[in-house]
């Protein structure tokens, strides 16, 4: 932040990260990826659940409300979704994805009302009422699944100016693209008013209130544009991960992850959302090849599920001990040790850079 | 105080009026009235428990006080809550410290700019010009109140790490972005040593000279109290016992007995 | 006349459905208590509890050995909580605390499955999940021997808990802790001491809880779920207070049963799991600080 900008507010360094990831997603990870697997089973939901992340990360992160009803949201999305393509003729993909995310919003103020009188466990339990409220809803009214009797809808393909996105690298575009643009959009809420209003509310809402910033303007925006973000991810998450809608893909255990994801990555930070949506994604299909490769088969998949949870739920205590800014400090710490051999070796200098990336 | 003044002390421009606070049981605030006059600097001193703090949080708006009015510039404050007190020009300090601590000392001090900022989240979201330009010409101005306050090297560092004076300081530049008319600082010198102290005044007397604010105070230094106010406002046991010109209130009998006789240097 | 015997009937079994939400949420309200943590690994402590119970009498533990076992792992789980997790957390915020509590509760279900197995485990404890005869006869109710005896378990368990915690040293000493952790233990209250108690406390009533659940529904995962609804019952009651778990827990068992009932079918029934969070939220709005909470008095 030290930097001086050069364009509408970024610095030179935003603009070469950007580039760079830019480049990384749409061409080098097309020109390298050939097989199909990593797109669908690993780059498809690891963007996806980051976005969700991302959503979780503004209202706990930087809004510091202690919701637990992502998964929630990404349903209400992703039902959304299909219902509007399925009903409104001739709406493209990317405005029906508007849409969705705009009905989670909905929810998302519906239920961060109690939000405005309680705080902590009080409001966990408070959101906890839209998660189980939402997949009840779609459960038990046939409308929201065009009258399937099955249980599971197929969704349906992703057109977009006529042309269909149907393999799993077109697919991996269309998520890819719309998670970067998103994330920059969050970025720029978070280094702006709109974010300072958030943190401000997180770390002191008195203070806050008598800097003249409404609370209840300010938490029920963090919660509307958290649904958002999770009812697009939602959305993403059905239309290219699952092929399919149904509201069991988003039980409870899924805004668990969620939440895990933001903790672990490191509150706060955008860049957490990612680190943490990736661990909790391939720390499950590492221990499975360990179990296959090493064990050869010879340790139960439950035993290896469980041992996932131990190992999840034994992180995010020893996290919250030792290192409360999450995966995304270690990164940082990482990345200055680097950079070691160029950067001043002056220790204040340093401590005054971890500062401001941990502030930005 | 001799010298002429840019902004002449004026009409009254905050008025509390019989104002009674009790929680639960435990009265904070008897029946207590006293009058603000614009661009003055106006102490309130009483022992620890006299109410003054309480007091403060009834102008803000953060305690609703069970009885009696309080008026802004002439518009009495109903039912109002600290935003919209702030929106009426008026702004504070905390006596323990209530900082973002998390957060940078410019974006603790850009978030006193709020209520100059318009830009909705969108705009912000997609940096329309508009936003943009807003966002660089508040960082500017508190890139000024960084620099008036002589705490630049340390504008990027988290504000939880920062030494208790140095927060003092944060927090009063983040009241002085907010450019109020009335600041409302609670023991804003608690805790400084002498050279802190006075370095405080200095930027106390400045502010009021430059820009007129009219200062409200809670302090325990009858020195610095004695120096910088134009008017002292005592109170004990939540009830006014004294209002007048520091010289006035410190040969008051009542106020002798109350708080100056008490071993107090 | 029918109708509202079946009414009654509907109330009744929700009251006795109740009591186990009331065993949960004490768990929560000791804990509460002694650590000002709020213990979200709660439920996972019921599951945990009642795993541990049937994999010990899997092992040809008799009947009252197993349970004595169990309640001493419990405390084990208490007391490595206490070191390990709260501890090194202690002056953090509540939200911390409460996260935390969150991994932990991870960390039992998966120990738990990884230990016992994840396939659904028969309880059975003698006690049938039938009409009792002599009640149908006597008052025309249809009440299960089986949540007959778990509620009458329950309020047994409950009310000895709170004359403990009224009347003996050892509660006096918990609410001195509860009350300022710091000022007890420099007139010389044992802190850990007080904190194994009320920890095993909390795991003997997760793991009569989920004896009486398991034995209706089998021992299971879902077991965490509905434990979860000790939550609403807490902010009905008031996090704080032990009357409030059992008058909350009456009130969400009741109600939910009632709405299941009479209002369900409006809406496609199944609305039990959400009809109590919702109706949290409507307490929370009129009340936060519960029936027998504290009034909060925020001070600035």
């Amino acid at each position: 932040m030290n930097a001086k900008t050069v364009f509408m507010g970024y610095t030179r360094g935003d603009i070469v990260n950007f580039a760079v990831a830019i480049i990384l997603a749409l061409v080098i990870v097309p020109m390298v990826v050939k097989t199909d697997y990593w797109y669908s089973s690993i780059l498809i939901p690891w963007l996806c659940l980051a976005l969700a992340a991302v959503g979780q990360q503004i209202v706990m992160g930087y809004a510091g409300q202690l919701a637990l009803g992502a998964a929630g949201f990404m349903a209400a999305g992703a039902f959304a979704c299909f219902n509007l393509i399925l009903r409104v003729p001739y709406i493209p993909f990317p405005l029906a994805l508007v849409f969705s995310g705009l009905i989670a919003a909905a929810f998302g103020v519906l239920f961060g009302l109690p939000s405005l009188r309680v705080r902590g466990i009080y409001l966990m339990v408070a959101t906890l009422a839209s998660q189980f409220f939402i997949i009840w809803m779609i459960d038990k009214f046939g409308w929201f699944k065009n009258y399937d009797t099955s249980g599971i809808i197929t969704a349906q393909d992703i057109v977009i100016f006529g042309k269909p996105f149907t393999t799993p690298l077109e697919m991996y575009l269309v998520v890819v693209v719309v998670v970067m643009v998103l994330t920059v959009l969050a970025i720029n809420m978070t280094r702006g008013s709109t974010g300072r209003s958030w943190m401000a509310v997180r770390d002191m809402d008195i203070a806050a209130e008598s800097m003249g910033i409404s609370l209840l303007k300010t938490k029920l925006q963090a919660f509307a544009i958290s649904a958002f973000f999770c009812g697009v991810a939602g959305a993403l998450f059905a239309f290219t991960y699952l092929k399919s809608l149904e509201p069991v893909a988003f039980d409870i255990k899924l805004s668990f992850k969620i939440l895990f994801m933001v903790i672990l990555g490191g509150l706060g930070t955008i860049n957490g959302a990612f680190i943490g949506a990736a661990f909790i994604l391939l720390f499950p299909v590492l221990l499975n090849s360990i179990g296959n490769n090493v064990f050869h088969g010879a340790i139960d998949s439950t035993i290896i599920s469980s041992i996932e949870q131990v190992v999840f739920g034994v992180l995010i205590i020893v996290f919250l001990i030792f290192e409360p800014l999450g995966m995304a400090k270690l990164y940082d710490n990482i990345k200055q040790k680097f950079r070691g051999g160029s950067a001043p070796k002056d220790k204040k200098k340093r401590e005054l850079d971890a500062a401001s990336s941990e502030a930005g | 105080m001799v010298q002429a003044r840019n902004f002449p002390i004026g009409d009254p421009i905050l008025e509390v009026k019989n104002i009674s606070l009790s929680f639960g049981g435990v009265k904070a605030i008897t029946n207590t009235s006293f009058r603000v006059l614009s661009h003055e600097i106006r102490a309130i001193i009483g022992p620890n428990g006299a109410g003054k703090s309480s007091l403060l949080n009834c102008i803000n708006g953060i305690y609703r006080p069970q009885e009696g009015t309080i008026s802004l510039k002439g518009e009495v404050l109903k039912k109002n809550s600290p935003n919209i007190v702030a929106r009426k020009g008026l702004s504070r300090t905390f006596q323990n410290l209530a900082l973002f601590k998390r957060m940078s000392v410019l974006d603790n001090i850009l978030v006193g700019r709020k209520l100059h900022m318009s830009a909705n989240f969108l705009e912000v979201a997609f940096r329309l010009p508009g936003a943009t330009r807003e966002e660089r010409e508040n960082r500017e101005k508190c890139e000024e109140i960084v620099e008036f306050l002589e705490i630049k090297n340390i504008r990027d560092t988290p504000v939880g790490r920062l030494p208790y004076g140095l927060q003092k300081k944060v927090e009063l530049g983040r009241a002085l972005a907010t450019e109020a008319d009335i600041l409302l600082l609670d023991e804003p010198m608690a805790g400084m040593n002498v050279e802190e102290k006075r370095e405080m005044c200095r930027f106390i007397l400045k502010v009021n000279d430059e820009f007129g604010t009219t200062m409200v105070l809670i302090e325990h230094d009858m020195g610095v109290v004695m120096d910088i106010s134009d008017n002292v406002v005592v109170l004990d046991y939540g009830k006014v016992i004294g209002d007048g010109p520091p010289d006035e209130v410190r040969s008051d009998q009542a106020v002798i007995d109350a708080y100056l006789g008490v071993a107090h240097d | 006349m029918t109708e509202f015997l079946f009414f009654l009937e509907v109330v009744v079994a929700g009251l006795l459905a109740g009591t186990m939400y009331s065993l949960v949420a004490l768990g929560f309200v000791l804990i509460y208590k002694a650590s000002s943590t709020f213990n979200f690994a709660q439920g996972a402590m019921v599951f945990f509890a009642v795993l541990a119970f049937v994999g010990f009498m899997e092992l040809g533990l008799p009947f009252v050995v197993a349970f004595f076992v169990t309640i001493l792992l419990m405390g084990l789980v208490g007391f490595c909580t206490e070191r390990l997790v709260l501890n090194p957390l202690m002056n953090q915020s509540e939200d911390t605390l409460l996260m935390a509590t969150i991994g932990l509760g991870f960390v039992l279900e998966g120990l738990a499955q990884a230990a016992w197995g994840v396939e659904v485990r028969r309880l059975d404890l003698g006690i049938g999940d039938f009409p009792i005869p002599w009640i149908i006869d006597t008052t025309g109710l249809f009440i299960s021997a089986l949540d007959l005896t778990a509620g009458l378990v329950a309020a047994i368990l409950i009310v000895g808990l709170a004359l403990i915690f009224k009347y003996t040293k050892m509660g006096l000493g918990l609410r001195a802790v509860a009350d300022d952790p710091g000022a007890a233990s420099s007139i010389g209250i044992p802190l850990g001491n007080i904190m194994l108690l009320v920890w095993t406390a909390a795991g003997i009533v997760a793991l009569v809880a989920g004896m009486m659940w398991g034995a209706r529904a089998g021992v299971q995962f879902a077991l965490v779920d509905l434990a979860l609804k000790a939550l609403p019952v807490l902010i009905i009651g008031g996090f704080s207070s032990i009357p409030g778990a059992i008058v909350g827990g009456l009130i969400i068992g009741a109600s939910e049963k009632v709405l299941e009932v009479y209002v369900g079918p409006y809406f496609g029934g199944a609305i039990e799991g959400w009809a109590p969070y919702v109706l949290a939220i409507f307490f929370l709005l009129w009340r936060p600080e519960g029936l027998f909470g504290e009034k909060i008095i925020r001070r600035v």
